[in-house]
């Protein structure tokens, strides 16, 4: 039993993870169904559901809005702005942070959510500092200024979210969409004989106009295409907006069959008819299975990795095994370890599993941009330190692996607030290829460094506040930390280089000194220095800790903070909160390297023994 | 110091993390610093140089403060040798080891090939058009034109270079000689206002009518200086005075000498190609709905007379076109889609870095199996 008993934790981890993956059927309307529908945004096929979260996390910060009755998913928020935007006018999700921001609009400094209805009043304050704002470069903007960037850009996404399946105003579309079929012929005959100054019925004008200019003004706004094309052979190119869609219906014949589909789910949503409801959404499924089967399935395919949370799920498995590994060291009970080690794997299978279905998703290797790559930093990290654990035995790759995995999901998290994560690549970094080769090793080399790093703290903060670094596990981390370090230096180099041969293929120079160059080159001396150090006898075990803690900061600093100098390529936008976050970090960093300069005999480990533990150590 | 001594101190272990150190230290100095001065100023503050200098204020002074980027890396790369030669005994245990340093030799060798002898240039083309040369952004030349027909001309050509150096330049192929006078690194030219208390830039030519002044050298990475310089032409049957030619003047200046019609002008200095390169299409495409660049690319139709080619050739991103010795890439674009700009880059030295790259990978990949294997042999028992 005792032995089965990590084997059942693991098990367990592993239900409760898949049980995402399979919705009850819903009993009043199937929103789980509508948010499987595929659109098309940020130039690509995405469902409902994605642009629902996104569009929540982007305003509000979180994936779904609270309310008296409980949580509101993003997706029933979305139905809802997008079907009875009164009612959802009344939700608090606009988050703002920046007191001035609140000052401008008058708002109160005790909350951080409102309404679109509590900000409105003040829109025109809003607008006008929002046009100011739009012609100061990104980077020389002030927090205030990034603030009310935000905020405007969140306003003006919110009202065109309104217009995407019905113009924001309408209250019967259904009919209106009818009453604009019956009027065509006739308001087209009327329309073509003004143009050409002959007599024309002046009703059948007005009724085709007063439907038009609704549409026109629906085009202006819409902003998710959720329209497919006729011609399936065109392909993302063909998917439109409703307004759109409708304006130019008028050259043709008919409303395209999608839009009356989606005018039957507003209305029957709006009035609280689920059945209506939920066969117009059937119906609508069904005609797709026929025309756009692809998209459909990406639709679905999405909707689930969604729903199933993977990541969420690894993060609270990485800190249920590092309790696990750290209650080993007080109690030294091998159940511990192990239980430890195996949800420590339940977490990596999950991590695997939603790195390799995002990277399905999008026909992409696995670093595409920041977010993925804290991602897959993770990921690389958790590995190393399940194989360390698997040699050593001592919790130490436990602690090491579930730490970063921890972290780097929290990074992700806070990350994928930007909004879209799957965003399509630009023209330059459009290639399989070099994404593949160049940025994964790069990124495994940065996972090398973070875990060699988080090896040292382990090494410095366990010798100096416990007693319980022995010689062995010194010696053991000393191995460890030298290991990983040639590994980051493979890594790094190879990645670096690659780089470079990227460079010269796209932009005829092997090195240009951009920042994020430089930043990958100095990883690379880093490792070089330490390695090189380490031969030559100028440092012994304890200084190859501290140097290895150096290179966290380093990494740090080529992972994000070229990002911050404001120059070389802007793609990830400047980020306050991430600075603070980094200087904490470097200075906690700093913290220990000092702690760890203190002469031994402060040290409450190695003060007993003989001094000789910084003694030979070489692999 | 005694050559022992030397070869001792150029093949020790401390040198190498030194000047590690020290290269950590500049490169990351110097990446800060280009918040300030601009990506191209500080690779040559930094990095193209012996030293970091130090300038307090306008005082002409300059104190080295810091070694650059060529001598710490020319130290590394002695010491490199050095140890390869001195250290090493050679052993299959210590393969990787030298197959690593044999490789940063080269990369290090093929960097600095690279930095003296690449020639960065500039191709700008609108649909349609064709041209059998491209200019160098960062560096102008004085040309004397004769037209010989009206397809061919006779260039002369002065690069700024030499104008900088000042004194008197034989032009070749002709008896004549250009001396400058004055030559300004960036300028602007305005009209000179009637009855003005300044003098005229130059005595003939558009100068008599210009006044020239000069500005101080930019650093942005987006703007770039206009150079123009005055000069005197002298040689038998050249009229006496002082000419301007300047960047800023985008039209010819016909100078009359012994009875020929030359055109002058200053102008981004140009390499011409024995072969010529027409723009058919340019298209940038974009992701639906939005303003994300897809792809650029730019179908062009490449003519070598001499050698009978004719063909047609897609450059696009991560795509280039490898042509006689030189690479054309997709670098920009004109804001109306019809217009393209092909980098152009003759780089002798572009394949070490592959080399060096597979050298120093399989070199690691062998050290660090060389010593995983046996310590995971040790470590995991069945």
């Amino acid at each position: 039993m005792k032995k089965a008993l990590p084997w059942i934790l693991a098990a367990l981890c592993l239900v409760w993870a898949a049980s995402g993956l399979f919705p009850r059927k819903a009993r009043g309307f199937d929103v789980a169904a509508f948010g499987r529908l595929p659109v098309l945004l940020n130039g690509r096929i995405q469902p409902f559901d994605s642009v629902a979260r996104n569009a929540l996390l982007e305003i509000r910060t979180r994936q779904s809005v609270r309310t008296e009755h409980g949580q509101l998913p993003a997706m029933d928020w979305l139905l809802e702005l997008m079907t009875q935007p009164k009612r959802a006018d009344e939700r608090k999700v606009f988050r703002i942070d920046n007191r001035d921001v609140l000052g401008l609009l008058k708002l109160s400094e005790e909350e951080k959510y409102f309404s679109f209805a509590e900000i409105e009043p003040h829109q025109a304050d809003l607008s006008r500092e929002g046009d100011r704002v739009q012609k100061i470069e990104a980077a020389a903007r002030s927090s205030y200024e990034r603030g009310v960037y935000k905020l405007a850009s969140a306003m003006w996404m919110y009202q065109r979210l309104k217009a995407t399946l019905q113009p924001p105003d309408a209250t019967g579309f259904v009919a209106d969409l009818e009453d604009y079929a019956a009027s065509l012929a006739a308001g087209v005959r009327a329309v073509r004989a003004r143009e050409a100054k002959e007599e024309y019925d002046q009703a059948a004008f007005d009724r085709l106009l007063g439907h038009l200019s609704v549409f026109d003004q629906m085009s202006r706004m819409s902003y998710v295409r959720i329209v497919p094309p006729s011609d399936p052979q065109v392909a993302p190119e063909g998917w439109d907006t409703v307004g759109a869609v409708l304006m130019s219906s008028m050259h043709g014949q008919a409303v395209p069959e999608a839009v009356m589909h989606y005018a039957r789910m507003a209305g029957a949503y709006a009035a609280g008819d689920t059945t209506g409801f939920n066969a117009a959404v059937t119906a609508y499924a069904d005609r797709l299975k026929a025309s756009d089967a692809q998209a459909l399935r990406k639709g679905s395919a999405e909707h689930a990795f969604n729903r199933a949370q993977l990541f969420y799920k690894s993060t609270v498995l990485y800190v249920l095994a590092l309790l696990g590994a750290l209650s080993f060291w007080f109690w030294w009970n091998e159940g511990l370890r192990r239980g430890g080690v195996w949800i420590l794997g339940a977490a990596w299978v999950l991590h695997t599993v939603g790195l390799v279905w995002r990277m399905a998703l999008e026909a992409r290797p696995p670093v595409t941009n920041l977010y993925s790559s804290a991602i897959f930093i993770g990921w690389g990290a958790v590995l190393l330190g399940l194989l360390l654990e698997r040699i050593y035995r001592d919790g130490i790759g436990i602690v090491v692996a579930s730490l970063i995995g921890f972290a780097t999901q929290i990074i992700a998290h806070n990350l994928a607030i930007g909004g879209d994560t799957m965003e399509m690549m630009r023209a330059v970094l459009d290639t399989n290829f070099w994404l593949a080769t160049h940025v994964v090793t790069i990124t495994l080399g940065y996972s090398a460094m973070f875990v060699a790093g988080a090896l040292a703290l382990i090494y410095i903060l366990r010798g100096v506040f416990t007693a319980s670094l022995k010689k062995s596990t010194a010696d053991g981390l000393a191995r460890m930390v030298y290991g990983i370090i040639c590994f980051a230096t493979l890594f790094s180099f190879v990645g670096t280089v690659l780089g470079g041969i990227w460079a010269d293929q796209s932009w005829g120079r092997f090195w240009g000194w951009d920042p994020k160059e430089n930043g990958a080159l100095l990883i690379v001396l880093w490792c070089a220095t330490m390695l090189h150090a380490r031969w030559g006898g100028l440092i012994r075990a304890r200084g190859l800790m501290n140097m290895a803690i150096v290179g966290n900061i380093i990494t740090s600093f080529s992972w994000f903070g070229v990002n911050m100098l404001g120059i070389g390529l802007h793609s990830y936008g400047f980020m306050d909160s991430a600075f603070r976050w980094l200087i904490l970090f470097i200075a906690s960093q700093a913290a220990v390297i000092l702690i760890g300069l203190l002469p031994l005999s402060m040290w409450k480990s190695f003060s007993r023994e003989t001094p000789t533990v910084d003694g030979a150590t070489s692999v | 110091m005694s050559l022992k001594g030397l070869i001792d101190f150029f093949s020790s272990l401390r040198l190498t993390v030194v000047c590690l150190v020290l290269a950590l230290v500049l490169v990351f100095v110097g990446t800060v610093a280009q918040v300030e001065l601009g990506l191209y100023q500080a690779q040559n503050d930094f990095f193209r140089r012996f030293f970091v200098y130090w300038a307090p204020g306008d005082s002409g002074i300059r104190i080295p403060v810091f070694p650059g980027g060529y001598l710490v890396g020319g130290l590394l790369l002695v010491n490199l040798t050095v140890v390869a030669f001195r250290r090493f005994a050679f052993s299959a245990n210590k393969s990787g080891i030298w197959l690593i340093h044999l490789g940063l030799i080269l990369l290090f060798v093929g960097q600095l090939l690279t930095d003296l002898l690449s020639v960065e240039s500039m191709m700008h083309l609108r649909e349609g058009e064709t041209r059998n040369y491209s200019e160098r952004p960062r560096e102008a030349e004085v040309v004397l034109i004769e037209r010989s027909g009206a397809e061919t001309e006779r260039v002369i050509a002065v690069p700024e270079w030499r104008l900088k150096k000042g004194g008197a330049v034989p032009l070749p192929g002709s008896d004549l000689t250009l001396v400058v006078r004055q030559y300004f690194r960036n300028s602007s030219l305005e009209r000179l206002p009637e009855g003005s208390m300044h003098p005229a830039a130059a005595t003939l030519g558009f100068g008599a009518s210009i006044l020239a002044r000069e500005l101080p050298h930019v650093t942005e990475m987006d703007r770039r200086d206009v150079p123009s310089v005055i000069f005197e032409l002298k040689g038998r049957g050249a009229p006496e005075g002082t000419w301007l030619a300047s960047e800023y003047i985008d039209q010819p200046q016909p100078v009359l000498i012994n009875g020929k019609t030359y055109e002058l002008a200053m102008r981004p200095r140009r390499e011409y190609k024995p072969y010529s390169i027409t723009l058919l299409d340019f298209t940038h495409d974009k992701y639906p709905g939005t303003e994300i660049p897809r792809n650029f690319s730019s179908r062009v139709r490449l003519q070598h007379p001499a050698k009978g080619e004719d063909r047609e050739v897609l450059i696009y991103m991560n795509n280039p076109l490898r042509y006689d010795g030189a690479t054309f890439y997709q670098a920009s674009f004109d804001t109306d889609n019809l217009g393209s700009v092909l980098q152009v880059v003759r780089n002798p030295s572009w394949l070490t870095p592959y080399l060096s790259c597979a050298l120093v990978s399989v070199g690691l990949v062998v050290q660090f199996l060389i010593h995983l294997v046996p310590f995971l042999k040790r470590k995991v028992r069945p």
